[in-house]
C-alpha cells in the first residue's frame, strides 16, 4: 500500500478529528488548521514527485485486488489537484485567522474546512465511480454547512438553492452509476474503461454519457446548469467563498475530464461536440453576467462560471481530434488553465475580502480610492487580474494561448473565436473593477472605519502575496510549468498506462 | 417484475420532479426525497433481480452456485441511504431554519440574494 496516496485522506481527517476535539479551545484549532493544511501541501508535493518520476501510482485499499475492491489512483493530474488543495487550503486557513468572526470559528469553522478538503483530495485520488459519488457526498455535506454557517438570511437563500440542485446532481450521478454498473457489472473506472469498449448498445452508453455530463455539469457549474453559482457564491464570508471559488467547481471539472478521457470514448463525434458547445456557451453566459454586476464577489462569481468554459473547452477538443498530439495539446491547455485559475480565482475573492475591510462595501458604486490610499493592494489586485485576462507574461496568457494553439490545431476556429472576444470582455470586467474600485475618487467617507491590527494585515496580506507570486513566476517559468501539463496530458490520452497500472498487467 | 419496478421508478421521478417544481419549500424536500428513492430503486432493478437465490456460498464450496444474484448493488444502496438520509435531514433543518428567518416558504421570496 502506497502511503502517499492515503496521507491526503488521512491527514485532513486527523485534523477535523482533532479540531473536533479542541471544540472550546479556538487557539489550538487555528493551529491545527494551519498545520493540518500545510501537512497537506507537503503531501501533496511529494506525491506529485513521486508521480513524476515513478508513473501513475495506485494502490488497493485493504488488499483487494482491484477490480473488486477500492482503488486509488494518482495519475499526474490528481496529483497536482491534490497539490492545488492543500495550496489553497493552507492560504484560506491562513487568510481565515485574521477574517473568520468568532460565533464561526466555535461552530466548528476549521473541522469543516477539513472535511472539505478531504473530501476533494477523496474525490481527486479515487479510481472508483462509487467510490467517487462518496467522496463528492462529503465534500459537499461539509460545503452545505459552511455555506449556512452563520445563517444570515443571504447565507439562507443562497445555500437553499446550492444545496437543492447539488442534491439533484447527486440523484442524477447515483442513477447513473446505478445503470453503468447494470450495463458493465464493474464500477472500477480503469475495468469500466476496458470493459465498455465492447458492449452491444453504443446508443445506452451515450445517453449515460449524457447523464453524467449532467450531473457533473450542475458541480462544475457549465451552461446551462449554472444559476446556483451566482445565487450562493457570495453569500459565506470570502475565507469560505475563496475556497469554494478555488476548489468546488474544479472538482466538477476534474471528473469530467476523468470520464469523458477514461470511460467515455466511444462516441466522441457526439458528447464531444456538445461539451465543446457547452464550453463556448459557458465561456459567453458566464462573461455577459459579470459584466452586468457591480458587486465585486458577483462579478467574481460570474468570471468562475466564464472560466469553466475554458477548461472544459480543452476535453471537448481533446475529443473532436483523431491525432493524439493534437488532443495532448488541447488537454494539457485544460490542466494548465485549471492549474492557473485555482490560484487566481482563490487570490481574487481573498482580495476582495481586503477590499472590504478598506472600503467598507463589496458594491464597486461604493467603494474608490484604494489605489491612493494602498497602492500595494492595488498593485496585488492587479497581478491576478491580468492573469485572469490573459494579459503576457502571466499564466493567464499562457493558458489561453496553448488552448487557443490546440483549437487552431484542431481546425476548430468559431470556438478559437469565442476564446478570444471572452478574453476581451474578461479584459473589460477586471478594468471595471480597477476603475471603480481603485482608480476612481471615493465617493463618500466610509461610515464605519474598519481598523486592521498589524497582525491582522500580515495574515490576510501573505497568502494573496504568496498566491501572486506563484502566478507571477507561473508566467515567467512558463515552459517547465507547461512540461507538467503536458506530462499529464499524455497520461491522460494514455488510457492503457492507467489501465495497466490499477489492474496490473491485462490477461 | 423488471417492468413493474420500472414503471414505478418513472413515477416516482415524475412525482420528484412535479413536487420540486411546487411553489413550497416543504414540497421542494418531499420531492427530493422521491427523486433519491427513486435513484436508489434503479440502482437495485438495474443490478438485476433474482427471485428466492440467496447469494450465499455452501459450506465447502468456494464459488457462489449459478444463477446467484449479485450483492453488490444493495450494498451501494445500503450506502446510498445512508447517505441520502443525513444529507435530507440537514437540508431539512436548512430549509426550517431559512422560513423561520425569511418567514415563507415560496422558493419565489429567496429571489433577493440574485439580484
Amino acid at each position: 500500500m502506497n502511503l502517499l496516496l492515503v496521507l491526503p485522506l488521512v491527514i485532513p481527517l486527523l485534523s477535523a478529528a482533532l479540531s473536533l476535539l479542541a471544540w472550546r479551545r479556538i487557539a489550538l484549532q487555528r493551529m491545527l488548521a494551519v498545520v493540518g493544511t500545510a501537512a497537506l501541501l507537503g503531501c501533496g508535493v511529494a506525491l506529485l514527485a513521486t508521480v513524476w518520476t515513478n508513473g501513475i501510482a495506485a494502490s488497493q485499499m485493504g488488499a483487494w485486488p482491484a477490480p473488486f475492491g477500492i482503488t486509488l489512483v494518482a495519475d499526474l493530474f490528481s496529483a497536482i489537484m491534490v497539490v492545488l488543495a492543500g495550496l489553497i487550503g493552507l492560504a484560506v486557513a491562513v487568510y481565515s485567522l485574521a477574517s473568520m468572526d468568532e460565533p464561526r470559528e466555535s461552530f466548528g469553522y476549521y473541522p469543516l474546512l477539513h472535511v472539505l478538503l478531504m473530501g476533494v483530495c477523496g474525490a481527486f485520488l479515487t479510481g472508483d465511480l462509487f467510490n467517487l459519488y462518496v467522496w463528492f457526498e462529503v465534500m459537499l455535506m461539509a460545503s452545505f454547512v459552511l455555506l449556512a454557517l452563520g445563517g444570515e438570511p443571504d447565507q439562507l437563500r443562497g445555500a437553499i438553492k446550492y444545496v437543492t440542485l447539488n442534491l439533484v446532481a447527486s440523484a442524477l450521478f447515483l442513477a447513473a452509476v446505478g445503470i453503468l454498473y447494470g450495463i458493465a457489472g464493474t464500477l472500477n473506472m480503469a475495468d469500466l474503461a476496458r470493459k465498455l469498449e465492447d458492449v452491444a448498445e453504443p446508443g445506452t452508453l451515450t445517453a449515460l454519457a449524457m447523464l453524467f455530463l449532467i450531473a457533473f455539469g450542475i458541480k462544475a457549474a457549465i451552461f446551462p446548469l449554472f444559476f446556483w453559482l451566482p445565487a450562493s457564491y457570495h453569500t459565506p464570508p470570502v475565507a469560505v467563498s475563496a475556497v469554494f471559488a478555488g476548489l468546488l467547481t474544479k472538482v466538477g471539472v476534474y471528473a469530467l475530464i476523468r470520464v469523458f478521457t477514461l470511460i467515455f470514448v466511444g462516441d466522441t463525434g457526439f458528447t464531444h461536440t456538445l461539451i465543446l458547445v457547452m464550453a463556448g456557451a459557458t465561456m459567453v453566459t458566464g462573461v455577459l453576467g459579470a459584466a452586468a454586476q457591480y458587486e465585486f464577489r458577483r462579478i467574481l462569481s460570474f468570471h468562475i462560471i466564464s472560466q469553466i468554459g475554458y477548461m472544459i473547452l480543452g476535453l471537448g477538443l481533446a475529443g473532436l481530434t483523431s491525432s493524439p498530439a493534437v488532443a495532448t495539446l488541447a488537454l494539457a491547455g485544460s490542466v494548465f488553465y485549471v492549474m492557473h485559475h485555482i490560484i487566481v480565482k482563490t487570490n481574487l475573492f481573498l482580495i476582495s475580502g481586503v477590499v472590504y475591510r478598506l472600503g467598507g462595501s463589496f458594491e464597486l458604486k461604493k467603494l474608490g480610492g484604494l489605489y491612493r490610499s494602498s497602492p500595494m493592494l492595488a498593485i496585488l489586485f492587479l497581478i491576478p487580474a491580468m492573469s485572469l485576462a490573459g494579459m503576457p507574461p502571466l499564466s493567464g496568457f499562457f493558458a489561453k494561448l496553448s488552448l487557443v494553439q490546440a483549437g487552431l490545431a484542431a481546425e476548430q476556429y468559431a470556438i478559437v473565436a469565442v476564446t478570444l472576444v471572452v478574453g476581451l470582455l474578461t479584459l473589460f470586467s477586471m478594468t471595471k473593477i480597477w476603475a471603480e474600485a481603485f482608480w476612481k475618487d471615493q465617493p463618500a467617507p466610509i461610515t464605519e472605519p474598519l481598523e486592521m491590527t498589524a497582525g491582522e494585515r500580515w495574515k490576510l496580506m501573505l497568502p494573496i502575496v504568496l498566491l501572486a507570486a506563484l502566478t507571477v513566476t507561473i508566467g515567467i517559468a512558463a515552459e517547465p510549468v507547461f512540461q507538467l501539463a503536458l506530462r499529464a496530458a499524455e497520461q491522460l490520452v494514455d488510457r492503457e498506462a492507467y489501465i495497466r497500472a490499477v489492474l496490473g498487467v491485462p490477461s | 417484475m423488471e417492468t413493474l419496478l420500472a414503471i414505478l421508478i418513472g413515477c416516482l421521478y415524475a412525482a420528484g420532479v412535479y413536487l420540486m417544481l411546487r411553489r413550497s419549500l416543504f414540497k421542494l424536500i418531499l420531492g427530493l426525497v422521491l427523486l433519491s428513492h427513486g435513484a436508489n430503486l434503479l440502482i437495485f432493478t438495474a443490478g438485476g433481480l433474482t427471485r428466492a437465490q440467496p447469494p450465499i456460498i455452501a459450506p465447502g464450496e468456494f464459488d457462489l452456485p449459478a444463477n446467484s444474484p449479485d450483492p453488490l448493488p444493495q450494498a451501494l444502496i445500503l450506502t446510498a441511504i445512508v447517505i441520502g438520509f443525513s444529507v435530507l435531514s440537514f437540508a431539512l433543518v436548512l430549509f426550517h431554519r431559512a422560513y423561520q428567518t425569511i418567514g415563507s416558504d415560496d422558493p419565489d421570496e429567496l429571489r433577493v440574494s440574485d439580484q
